[in-house]
């Protein structure tokens, strides 16, 4: 039965949490994040989930306590954003090692200094080399669903990584959408029962975790985690299959606009999706064939399908929303530049735009179809990498 | 409380084989603490002495599920632990009775972990927090910590030709744990066997959270002979050093008074970390320091008696 | 233990084996050695308790032997023993 209700981002991720009903949520709020946990730590108080809700005194530990309930045995959940984020860095890549199928909305905001509190990816950016797997929704109707796939790809038996789900702070967070509403049954039957791997809690057979790793061993171990990545590409378009017809969606790895004929595209994540797609549907109008490549899942990175969808354009343009300080552009640009090396050899020039929560709009984003115009006529490229909408 | 020939009959939960250093107290603590339930147990440790050297991969010296996690976090790893146990249990898919016990030592306790271990005793879970105190970040080369005494040389308060060592008084942490309210909070050191082993069964038979912090003399970082350390566990509780305490839901009373009470001299001497305080320009520390012991006696007293029932 | 391949061990670095320490021989680190004259001992089993090494095995509430495989000769049970039964010998 279709069920169409009024949330935000926040909320849509804490009702996928509420059907989901994980054992264990342990939480520490942060601006834009905490709608997520007051409104989950209401459906604790109102007896509408069976969680156990730990208010930890810090992300540190809000962390630390899910690597604990999750290596028991039992399915955890938690939330952050920013600094929380950057709070628990050491914890978050612990949880990945541990091989713990832990299962985390981020809402994205930029990192301090100066503190701010509005979008940016700087925070999950910085997180991508943890071994976590990366997720990215554009809107409220993406964060429900993709919170409701994680735990699936996190417990998989080839895969068990943690999972990040990942929207934007405030402009997706906190605006309200209508969110189509799974069944709570149908939730049920799709996440199934958690059988857990090696629990602490099965004192019969007693386990150590996270063991000290001398010169010998620390790099068969980190192996294991490349290939559990590996596993994750292969296993991610089977879940999906089974995902998609309960939703009736066509996720994959890429969402691809327009790229059929596509000669100049975009690559973007998040929210700025949605700008950019009335934006190429302006330029349609003008005969112009433009396209543009949401990235969904950026880690494990999509390389193949990236490459494959680029090969016949003239020109594309990275947008990021974070900045990595190499003087070479940022996250994204750079594994999608490295991924088409040798393999597709078009102009890939970069925009890093919208930090700090700075706003995006069509004018923008029309300069940077303009620029790939240009591009894509004169095979010159001006500038390789530039800021959009920084006050120069 | 059951004899030593009836505690002899419980497995041993921590086994041989792991890297300590001979004579190490730590160790000592552990065994002595594991004897306070026959329950089983699922034990945590924070990084330093104790996990690195039981856990060197692939062997772990633990019989029991084990978990390190990093190096202040332990109280709130178990935290999670301990909370999944409950969820677990209301769903009736675990039926046994459990023990958590988190083990840190007086850095990831006093200073690095001292937020996680506040949040766990703040929140009422149930577990046993066992401080293994030996007074410095012993693992990585003796440095000193916030449960370093005053007076004591440690690598990074060195004493030398300016500066006598440690010029900070010892943080009272049982006190920090008392101040969360909880149901058992005590003092032990290894010497005093029985006395910690009552502290143990009585905090591991409470609801809610326990703490106990271990005097554990170190060898290496006290510079003392390896065979002596139960000697220097018994000489912190002769000269008031350590005063062997229990506070039962915020009743403070001395479990074990020594019958006669030792000048502190007897304890700096003992141990070469003291040794530059026997310097003619150092000296006037050692009565600052009997001082401070006979304060603090002073004012436990005080406390038991305002807080008697 | 030979070392093993990524493939051949738990994932998540879980040692599944408890109490595997015991394969590890830190018995050669002594160089003195408690030698225990059992027809002084008093089966105080203090030597039992105070071991830091789980060294000392009791059978039955009696002194069964001491493990030599992993004791590191610290000394601790021949200082604490009230009938001054063990003695550290040089190996």
């Amino acid at each position: 039965m279709t069920k169409i209700i009024p949330l935000t981002g926040d909320q849509a991720a804490a009702e996928a949490m509420r059907q989901i009903n994980p054992d264990v949520v342990a939480a520490y709020p942060i601006t834009p994040q905490t709608e997520i946990v007051m409104t989950f730590s209401q459906f604790v108080a109102d007896g509408l989930v069976d969680t156990e809700l730990i208010q930890v005194e810090s992300e540190h530990s809000a962390m630390s306590a899910c690597v604990g309930a999750s290596a028991s045995g039992v399915r955890v959940m938690t939330a952050t954003s920013s600094q929380g984020l950057a709070l628990m860095w050491e914890i978050v890549y612990i949880a990945s090692s541990m091989r713990l199928p832990i299962v985390m909305a981020v809402v994205n905001r930029a990192l301090s200094g100066p503190i701010n509190i509005h979008c940016d990816h700087s925070d999950t950016m910085g997180a991508r080399d943890s071994g976590w797997i990366q997720i990215y929704c554009e809107n409220a109707q993406e964060v429900y669903e993709m919170m409701i796939l994680a735990p699936r790809i996190a417990e998989h038996p080839d895969i068990l990584l943690p999972v990040m789900v990942c929207q934007d702070g405030f402009i997706t967070s906190h605006a309200t959408e209508g969110v189509k509403i799974i069944d709570d049954k149908d939730v049920k039957n799709f996440i199934g029962e958690y059988i857990p791997k090696d629990p602490i809690l099965d004192i019969k057979n007693p386990v150590t975790y996270g063991p000290l790793d001398l010169q010998d061993y620390y790099f068969e171990h980190k192996r294991q985690q490349a290939e559990a990545v590996k596993n994750a590409i292969v296993k991610i378009p089977e879940i999906l299959k089974e995902f998609n017809k309960l939703v009736g969606k066509e996720y994959g790895f890429i969402e691809k606009y327009r790229m059929e004929d596509a000669e100049i595209a975009i690559v973007c994540l998040s929210s700025t999706c949605g700008t950019a797609r009335v934006v190429i549907d302006e330029l349609r109008e003008k005969n112009v064939k433009a396209g543009m490549i949401k990235i969904r899942f950026f880690r494990p990175f999509p390389a193949e399908e990236i490459v494959n969808t680029c090969r016949n354009l003239k020109a594309l343009a990275v947008l990021d929303r974070a900045e990595s300080f190499s003087g070479r552009g940022g996250p994204v640009y750079n594994d999608i530049r490295s991924a088409l090396y040798q393999s597709v050899n078009i102009p890939v020039v970069n925009y890093i735009y919208g930090l700090g929560g700075r706003d995006i709009d069509k004018n923008h984003i029309n300069i940077v179809f303009n620029d790939l115009i240009e591009i894509s006529k004169t095979g010159k490229i001006k500038k390789l990498i530039d800021y959009l909408g920084v006050r120069d | 409380m059951a004899t030593i020939k009836e505690l002899s009959a419980i497995p041993e939960r921590l086994v041989s084989g792991h890297r300590l250093c001979a004579g190490c107290g730590a160790s000592i603590a552990v065994r002595q603490i594991f004897l306070g339930t026959k329950d089983p147990i699922v034990a945590g440790s924070a990084t330093g002495c104790l996990e690195v050297a039981t856990t060197i991969y692939p062997y772990t010296a633990w019989n029991v599920p084990f978990i390190h996690n990093a190096f202040e976090n332990v109280a709130a790893t178990m935290s999670g632990i301990e909370t999944a146990y409950r969820a677990l249990k209301k769903k009736g898919k675990i039926k046994e009775n459990i023990k958590f016990i988190a083990f840190g030592g007086d850095g990831g306790t006093y200073d690095i972990g001292i937020q996680s271990l506040s949040g766990m005793l703040e929140r009422g879970h149930n577990i046993l927090y066992v401080c293994y105190d030996n007074e410095a970040y012993m693992n990585t080369g003796i440095q000193r910590s916030g449960a370093t005494p005053y007076g004591a040389s440690t690598t990074t308060a060195p004493a030398g030709k300016v500066l006598p060592g440690k010029l900070q008084l010892k943080k009272d942490l049982t006190a920090i744990a008392v101040a969360h309210k909880i149901p058992y909070a005590a003092q032990a050191t290894i010497f005093y066997w029985k006395d910690l082993v009552n502290k143990a069964t009585k905090a591991l038979s409470v609801e809610g959270p326990s703490f106990i912090n271990v005097l554990s003399p170190c060898p290496r970082g006290w510079r003392f002979p390896q065979e002596k350390t139960l000697e220097i566990s018994k000489l912190a509780v002769e000269t008031g050093v350590w005063p062997l305490i229990e506070i039962e839901n915020g009743t403070w009373r001395f479990t074990y008074k020594p019958a006669q009470k030792k000048p502190v001299v007897e304890w700096l001497k003992a141990q070469g970390r003291f040794k530059h305080l026997f310097d003619e320009k150092n000296k006037h520390l050692i009565e600052e320091i009997q001082k401070k012991v006979d304060e603090h006696l002073n004012y436990l007293e005080k406390l038991c008696s305002a807080t008697a029932v | 233990m030979s070392q093993k391949n990524w493939k051949e061990i738990p994932i998540g670095g879980r040692i599944t084996k408890p109490g595997s320490s015991l394969e590890y021989k830190t018995g050669t680190w002594r160089t003195f050695k408690p030698v225990r004259d059992e027809s002084k001992c008093s089966q105080c089993l203090l030597c039992w308790i105070y071991c830091p090494d789980s060294a000392i095995h009791v059978k039955d509430g009696k002194i069964d032997y001491i493990d030599y495989d992993h004791c590191k000769g610290c000394g601790i049970c021949a200082e604490i023993c009230p009938k001054k039964c063990i003695k550290m010998e040089k190996e």
